[in-house]
């Protein structure tokens, strides 16, 4: 490695969308550096079990799946991002398939498909309940065979975006968790890949590593986020961990049943029932929940053994294991208890369909990102194929640019703020009434859960947005215990903190600011969605000052006008 | 709630910090995990204990760890189960933990759960080991990526679908290193390809659009350290989270190796198989004494020789254990009963090879195709421990 690594392309993240990127840009013959906290194959795509939509089938249209993700995203998806992302699908799952995915086959060794939420084909593509799994790890086969071209910084941490004087992104400041050693990487291009920021709820299906850092680092770098707002509750979740069920299961044949035994979603959605759209899902749960109709401990039953075992084995087996080994379920013989649980962020880092955010030379793809192709609700199986899409345009678009511009040179000196930063997080001391990280990260999540979840008001907003801003003020004197160089998590967690309250900022700004109900942000003071005053995107950027700043930007509408929305 | 006792096994190279055991006391909640426990006494008392976790449900594979004494994930191991297994000490990869009698004073109290990190790699600093310089390097070293047979077709390969749910059991890896550190080929030869890496091979050399299914198998069944360097313990596929079984995947490698391909490799392997099956087929019984020279193509071939010399100190052993016996060795104790070799018959008959694979065939209790009741009933085999002398 040489003392000041330079690549066309940085990518930071190292799940699909990052993978992806960096496969796409090396492919155009760019020199690219990919930098992730973790092993590439513990990002948190790993976790994705469903599987990936894509109108494949001869008998299905990329017109009907960009129909469903619309009317998915209660009509705030921008249908031009859409349409790419859709007419793309069927060749990515081609790519996928030849690059080595084990995709299922059907009895003649076709690809086979499932059903999935809000969909109106069978065109989810799936490996058993590991379709994240395998497909991440064949992209990291993938990286491995390209090694060459492609520089994998594994379990090295970005701390900080650089810019040059012109306000242009020309690289970052990483640190590496082996050694504490900081470094400043220099790129013509940057490309976040960071995943989401689920661990700003608790609890949330979204592993213990996404906490929203690249969606903050682009925030305080002073690139626009969009769609905050948009927080996706999964309905099915294990109680007390928030697990998730795949809505494979669903989509397999399992019922949900209140306490009664009632199939309820008959009542909320008489032609799709479980298979509505999340929000409209979730929305249904919870409301038997609040009105008494839930178990004891606030949950439903999600019954699977409505699919056949032999197929549920084959199929679902993971679930199968979490099942036995989370809940102490079998899920082939008996019903498990589920609830709605914090699970994706539709919002993120705005950027457009070739992944430019508004900050010149930083890109951004994947759940960091906000295209927007979610809108106010993602439709099951479509994250994958956004990551993968918009993970290849991005790294397509950001290669292109190595002849173009010269190789920035930012000093190693840069790294130094950093290093003092760092140094003051571990000098911090532990005056009397001080509180841990664990301790303000778990009174957010907690606080997020209750206010800014399936329903939400003006004043549990308020609650929330308060909460926020004190915790803000004790994140700076949480102190830690660990002093040390070599793997450091506690310096690393103190910093993830100060992003997590950043993202939650923006979320509750945003809602509270979008006074209507549309996908995944109902409001109980504003009950209807209301196209004329709210049919465009909430913007969040950063004032000078540190608070969040509201702008709107439109929503685009090619040839599917907004109607209303049943299931 | 109950109260466990927690030790972890702790170390810090880079500050001069030995490997030592530090206890703590942790109430949790029922089903609570070892990895919940940790997470608990980091956020609580000390953030500076190290180890790599990120899904706490069993997929990414970040937090293997040896839990009183058994490789595994600590995200999803439960505390009560974990304490339920005895501490087991002297055990393949263990590090140095601490003397019996301590253990034996913990065990009293009944719910003591000792984590130290994974065996066969090195300790980077408390529970975190350095899964690329051992692990990863394996994996590398298979080749481990799609050989796309030409020309590849303008849609998807048209694959058999058992023949996808098949290598979909080792593509159910997540990388997490449990089999790893407690391999005992291993940790006698660390050059060994490993449990993990061995899986992945089977991955593509299983996978029916991989164009180099011979190549592959060429390769690692001439790698000193490749396919017959497994002595089959079985560790790893008591130690997989994920039911990937790699000794299984190995047991499956060689057989395409040997039956497929005919692939004679200079480290006998393929002979020893042959004459094992051909040893079982003569006596119905394992008969140790002929395994040895009939892998080398009989008593009196020149190249059985060297081997036999060089294997003295095992028949040493095994006859005085009582194993073997001069009157067993030389005279022909068993004679295969009829229904042995009609099993062989039956099985060399047919024009395919069945692979039993629980992925395709459901679980243990419920097979998809029910057994037939005109074939005889399965031969039960030797514990692997002693077939493979
Ligand atoms: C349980 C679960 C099931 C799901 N199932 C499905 C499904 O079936 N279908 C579907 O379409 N979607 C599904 N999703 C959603 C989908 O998996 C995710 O949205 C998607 O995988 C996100 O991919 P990503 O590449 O954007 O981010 P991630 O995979 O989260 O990767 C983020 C990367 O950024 C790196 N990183 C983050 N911060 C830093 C930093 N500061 N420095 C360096 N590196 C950093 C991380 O190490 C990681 O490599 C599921 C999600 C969950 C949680
Ligand atoms: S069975 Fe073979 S590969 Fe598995 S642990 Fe034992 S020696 Fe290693
Ligand atoms: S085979 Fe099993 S134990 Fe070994 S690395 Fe893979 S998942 Fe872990
Ligand atoms: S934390 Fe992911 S496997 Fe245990």
């Amino acid at each position: 490695m040489s003392a000041v690594p330079s690549h066309d392309v940085l990518i930071i993240g190292a799940g699909l969308a990052g993978q992806r990127a960096a496969l796409a840009a090396a492919g155009t013959g760019a020199t690219v550096g990919i930098v992730s906290k973790v092993h590439p194959v513990r990002s948190h795509s790993v976790a994705a079990a469903g599987g990936i939509n894509a109108a494949l089938n001869p008998d299905d249209t990329w017109e009907s799946h960009a129909y469903d993700t619309i009317k998915g995203s209660d009509y705030l998806g921008d249908q031009d991002a859409i349409e790419i992302m859709c007419r793309a699908a069927p060749e990515e799952i081609l790519w996928l398939e030849h690059a080595g995915v084990t995709f299922h086959r059907d009895h003649t060794g076709h690809l086979g498909t499932r059903a999935f939420g809000g969909a109106s084909a069978a065109r989810t593509y799936y490996v058993a309940d590991i379709t994240g799994q395998a497909i991440l790890h064949v992209l990291y086969e993938q990286l491995m065979k390209h090694h060459e071209q492609l520089a994998r910084y594994e379990e090295w941490f970005t701390t900080d975006l650089l810019q040059d004087d012109e306000g242009r992104c020309v690289g970052a400041v990483c640190r590496n968790l082996r050694d504490g050693r900081l470094e400043v990487f220099n790129a013509k291009s940057t490309i976040l890949a960071c995943g989401g920021a689920g661990q700003v709820y608790e609890p949330t299906t979204n592993g213990l590593i996404v906490t929203g850092d690249g969606i903050a680092q682009a925030y305080r770098l002073g690139a626009r986020l969009m769609d905050m707002e948009m927080v996706q509750y999964h309905p099915t979740c294990l109680a007390g961990n928030g697990i998730l069920i795949t809505e494979g299961a669903r989509g397999e044949g399992a019922w949900l049943l209140n306490a009664k035994g009632e199939r309820f979603m008959e009542r909320y959605a008489p032609n799709k029932l479980e298979l509505a759209s999340r929000d409209v899902v979730s929305r249904a749960e919870q409301t038997e929940i609040n009105e008494g109709r839930g178990f004891p401990d606030g949950t439903v039953a999600l019954d699977i053994t409505k699919v056949p075992r032999q197929r549920t084995l084959e199929a679902l087996r993971e679930i199968v294991n979490i099942g036995r080994d989370f809940a102490g379920v079998d899920i082939t013989r008996e019903p498990i208890r589920i609830r709605p649980g914090q699970h994706y962020v539709m919002g993120g880092v705005k950027t457009d369909a070739d992944g430019r955010t508004t900050i010149p030379g930083l890109y951004a793809a994947g759940e960091v990102a906000c295209v927007s192709v979610h809108g106010g609700n993602r439709l099951g199986a479509n994250s994958l194929l956004d990551t993968l899409i918009f993970g290849r345009r991005a790294g397509e678009h950001a290669a292109s640019l190595q002849r173009q511009i010269p190789m920035p040179k930012t000093p190693a000196a840069r790294a130094l703020e950093t290093e003092r930063r760092i140094a003051a997080i571990i000098a911090r001391d532990k005056r009397p009434g001080y509180r841990r990280v664990a301790q303000i990260k778990a009174e957010l999540g907690a606080s997020m859960n209750e206010h800014v979840a399936v329903f939400r008001d003006a004043a549990g907003l308020q609650t929330a947005h308060e909460t926020i801003r004190r915790l803000k003020q004790e994140e700076p004197r949480a102190a830690i215990d660990d002093s040390g160089s070599v793997f450091n998590q506690d310096v690393i967690a103190a910093i993830e903190l100060g992003y997590m309250l950043d993202v939650a900022e923006a979320i509750v700004v945003a809602a509270k600011e979008r006074k209507e109900s549309r996908g995944a942000q109902f409001r109980t003071d504003f009950p209807k969605r209301n196209d004329e005053d709210w049919l465009k995107h909430v913007d969040i950027s950063r004032n000078g000052d540190a608070t969040p700043n509201v702008s709107y930007s439109p929503v685009t509408i090619t040839r599917w006008q907004p109607q209303e929305r049943t299931y | 709630m109950p109260d466990y006792t927690l030790k972890i096994r702790r170390s810090d190279p880079a500050r001069g910090v030995a490997a030592h055991w530090e206890a703590h006391t942790v109430t949790l909640r029922e089903r609570a995990s070892v990895l919940d426990a940790i997470l608990e006494l980091k956020g609580e008392r000390d953030g500076s204990i190290g180890i790599r976790c990120s899904c706490q449900q069993g997929i990414c594979g970040s937090c293997g760890v040896r839990i009183n004494g058994r490789p595994g994930l600590a995200c999803n191991t439960h505390l009560e189960e974990a304490a339920a297994r005895r501490p087991a000490w002297g055990t393949a990869g263990g590090t140095d933990a601490g003397t019996p009698d301590d253990r034996d004073r913990s065990i009293v109290n009944g719910n003591l759960i000792e984590v130290e990190p994974l065996g066969n790699m090195p300790v980077i600093r408390d529970l975190i080991v350095d899964m690329d310089a051992v692990h990863w390097k394996k994996i590398r070293r298979i080749t481990p990526w799609l050989l796309g047979a030409e020309p590849v077709p303008e849609r998807e390969y048209i694959v058999a679908h058992d023949a996808m749910v098949d290598v979909t059991q080792s593509m159910a890896c997540i990388q997490c290193g449990a089999c790893v550190s407690d391999c005992l080929s291993m940790e006698v030869d660390p050059e060994f390809v490993g449990p993990a890496a061995l899986a992945k091979a089977y991955r593509f050399v299983g996978d029916p659009r991989d164009a180099a299914q011979r190549e592959r198998l060429h390769d690692l069944s001439h790698d000193p350290h490749g396919l017959y360097d497994c002595t089959h313990c079985f560790n790893c596929m008591d130690a997989c989270p994920k039911g990937v079984a790699p000794v299984s995947q190995i047991m499956r490698l060689r057989r395409i190796a040997g039956s497929d391909h005919t692939i004679v490799d200079p480290n006998n392997g393929y002979r020893h198989e042959h004459a094992f099956v051909r040893n079982i087929r003569r006596n119905g019984l394992l008969h140790e004494a002929d395994l040895l020279p009939d892998s080398y193509g009989g008593k009196l071939h020149p190249r059985a020789i060297p081997e036999l010399i060089s294997s003295l100190p095992t028949v040493l052993t095994a006859l005085l254990r009582g194993k073997v016996t001069p009157a067993k060795a030389l005279g022909h104790p068993h004679k295969a009963p009829a229904a042995v070799r009609r099993l062989f018959d039956v099985i060399g008959a047919r024009e395919q090879r069945i692979e039993l694979n629980l992925y395709v065939a459901g679980i243990e209790d419920e097979p998809l195709r029910a057994p037939r009741t005109d074939e005889p009933t399965p031969l039960h085999l030797h514990p692997p421990e002693e077939a493979d002398a």
